[in-house]
């Protein structure tokens, strides 16, 4: 397997880089455009709650020259952007000691697991029900079945992690609430703690495949019945080739490189629905990092993990658009 | 002469007269998807309207009702029950959620209704343009549309807006349009692309036709019913990110919206509490919403696609 052309892979990494870029660019001025500056705001913050704040005008001015945000703008941007090509996401104010890095560091795993899974879950079942919905063997009960099993496509995930939590977490509760794994276990790899953690991440996960596979029948489904209607499928079928085999070699095979196309574009999406799931379900990843990070006010910790995260759906993305050539051998003989 | 032709036209006219019954009945506009998911808003907008006329909208204010009502027929974890005052309850700050309902549902659809109207005009400039003139134009276009649809918009979002603090509906709609308009632009682009190619622009550039006129009186026209579909889309996919950024917290408090009161009752931990209603309703309402939503969409992408509709 192989060769991309060249011109592709160069145009896929500058929009990755400059999808960072402009990302991280976009969280430097934010802040900026806003009246005031973040320090002001905070004493303005800490005065409001105590009523009174002694020589808060030293203080400002203080903190201002150890931030440096005294110096002209591009010397902060050079010194931000140097930061973060070194991974120095700066302090998590409202928790002193930690580092935002160390904060995403630890989050971060249990949002990609957990975005991964579902995303794994609901493309091949979703794909898999399209498939089917549209194949000419299926029989009929299977293909009434699966649109009556599509009833909450559409709906955000935060919706049905809702449900999902009230039903299946509370009504009967099958399923924890909060965390990633039960309290009092230790992360090691063991059978015990996988099997824990898959109790916990059961339902956050499921809120996401629940809401999207749905799409991908329905995309799938619609490239089937195209497919159906070619020249070759009509000499495959009078070759007698076995009906299983027209479906997969024939069909899923032409049809899976336009999904896995839709996929990296719906990336974004995904990852603002895992978010929000995460604040549902208390599940500690980046999405309540973020969500505890707004209630502490803590900017730093939220432009960090926002950048991480826009940082890691584009990484998605590039590694996704650059799977091409393995999924479809066509694509290596184009562009050459 | 002319009584020599009247009988040969008279079946041809009955023909036509049979063909147009026939087309009526064949008319991709009766999709029964599309029929559906329009007829589901219309009642949700009907009810609407009789709850303005009907029912005291000010109850959705805080303070204006007794605390933690369940609504009628139910008691909740004090032993009280339901009353008509508040046939569907009342939360913990004493909004009534009939109320809420009438007022929020619209608050909420209006959301999406800005975004997407604001990203579909933008698109459509951008796409034909980029379509039109090409060259640096065109890849310009190109990166931003792949930058903008490979960011997560609420992440952007909530950097600005935790700078901004809390905004008003059209502000939040305005700053969601940032990320609606890729999607058109990135669409439409490709179509112009390739219609600029096809026969009958061909014969209007030849003809002399303006470039305005070629834009929209020849490619605009068949690009409708995709666009229309993009916008129900975008239009979905514009309230799911209100609704995210409102549960987040950064929705207007006091007078409520949906994704606002359901901001409320996971503060308030009404999930653990049993108080169903307090998110279950607005959760309902929004579901109800989007499966319109996407029938609409679906039923568009059927009359736009004939082979889409052969399937069924």
């Amino acid at each position: 397997m192989g060769g991309i052309s060249l011109n592709y892979l160069v145009r896929r990494l500058l929009v990755f880089f400059l999808t960072l870029w402009v990302a991280a660019t976009l969280i430097f001025i934010i802040p900026r455009l806003a009246p005031g500056d973040p320090i002001s705001a905070m004493v303005a913050r800490l005065s409001y709650q105590a009523g009174f704040v002694e020589n808060s005008d030293q203080i400002i001015e203080g903190w201002k020259e150890r931030f440096g945000l005294n110096d002209p703008v591009y010397v902060q941007y050079l010194r931000y952007m140097g930061g973060l090509l070194q991974g120095d996401l700066g302090y998590a104010m409202a928790r002193f000691p930690s580092t935002v890095t160390e904060l995403v560091g630890r989050a971060l795993p249990w949002t990609i697991g957990l975005v991964g899974l579902a995303t794994a879950i609901f493309f091949i079942v979703g794909n898999l029900c399209g498939a089917l919905l549209a194949w000419y063997k299926t029989p009929k009960l299977v293909k009434v079945l699966i649109p009556m099993s599509m009833v909450f496509t559409s709906i955000p995930p935060l919706l049905a992690g809702l449900l999902l939590a009230y039903v299946f977490g509370f009504l009967i509760p099958l399923f924890p609430l909060n965390y990633s794994y039960g309290f009092g276990l230790q992360p090691e790899f063991t059978i015990e703690f996988i099997a824990n953690v898959i109790h916990h991440g059961f339902l956050p996960a499921m809120a996401i495949v629940l809401v999207t596979f749905g799409y991908w029948a329905l995309g799938m489904r619609g490239m089937m019945v195209t497919i159906e209607g070619e020249d070759y499928m009509i000499l495959a079928q009078a070759k007698g080739l076995k009906p299983f085999y027209v479906l997969y070699r024939y069909m899923i095979r032409n049809a899976i490189l336009p999904q896995m196309t839709a996929l990296a574009v719906t990336i974004g999406t995904l990852v603002n629905g895992v978010v929000l799931v995460e604040v549902i379900f208390n599940y500690n990843g980046m999405g309540t990092l973020i969500f505890t990070a707004i209630r502490e006010q803590d900017f730093g910790l939220i432009q960090g993990t926002s950048f991480i995260l826009i940082m890691t759906s584009a990484l998605a993305v590039l590694i996704i658009d650059l799977s091409y050539p393995l999924i479809d051998p066509r694509i290596s003989l184009e562009g050459r | 002469m002319a009584e020599d032709r009247k009988p040969k036209d008279a079946p041809v006219a009955g023909g036509t007269k049979k063909a147009g019954i026939l087309n009526r009945f064949d008319n991709p506009w009766l999709n029964w998807k599309f029929l559906t998911g329009a007829g589901i808003l219309g009642v949700l907008f009907f009810l609407i309207f009789l709850g303005y006329q009907l029912w005291d909208t000010n109850l959705a204010l805080s303070a204006r009702a007794p605390l933690n009502l369940p609504p009628v027929g139910f008691t909740n974890w004090r032993g009280q029950e339901g009353v008509p005052e508040h046939p569907l309850g009342t939360e913990n700050s004493g909004r009534d959620m009939l109320a809420m309902l009438i007022v929020g549902t619209p608050r909420t659809i209006i959301v999406g209704v800005i975004a997407a109207t604001v990203g579909m005009l933008v698109g459509i400039l951008l796409g034909f343009m980029a379509g039109f003139l090409g060259g640096l134009f065109d890849d310009v276009i190109r990166l931003a549309v792949d930058i903008t649809i490979t960011i997560p918009s609420l992440l952007v979002l909530i950097v600005i807006q935790s700078v901004l603090g809390r905004v008003d509906l059209v502000a939040m709609a305005l700053l969601i349009s940032l990320f609606t308009w890729a999607t058109p632009t990135r669409y439409i682009r490709a179509q112009v692309l390739s219609m600029r190619e096809s026969g009958y622009v061909q014969m209007a550039r030849l003809s002399g036709v303006p470039v305005r006129d070629i834009m929209f009186k020849e490619i605009m026209p068949n690009l409708l019913p995709y666009l229309a579909a993009s916008y129900i889309g975008n239009m979905a996919g514009a309230i799911v990110t209100a609704i995210g950024l409102e549960v987040l917290g950064f929705g207007p408090q006091r007078i409520p919206s949906l994704g606002v009161a359901i901001f409320f009752s996971v503060e308030a931990a009404a999930l653990v509490r049993n108080m169903w209603w307090w998110w279950g309703f607005p959760t309902v309402i929004l579901a109800i919403v989007f499966i319109a939503l996407l029938l609409i969409n679906l039923g568009l992408d059927e009359i736009a696609n004939p082979r889409l509709r052969k399937a069924n």
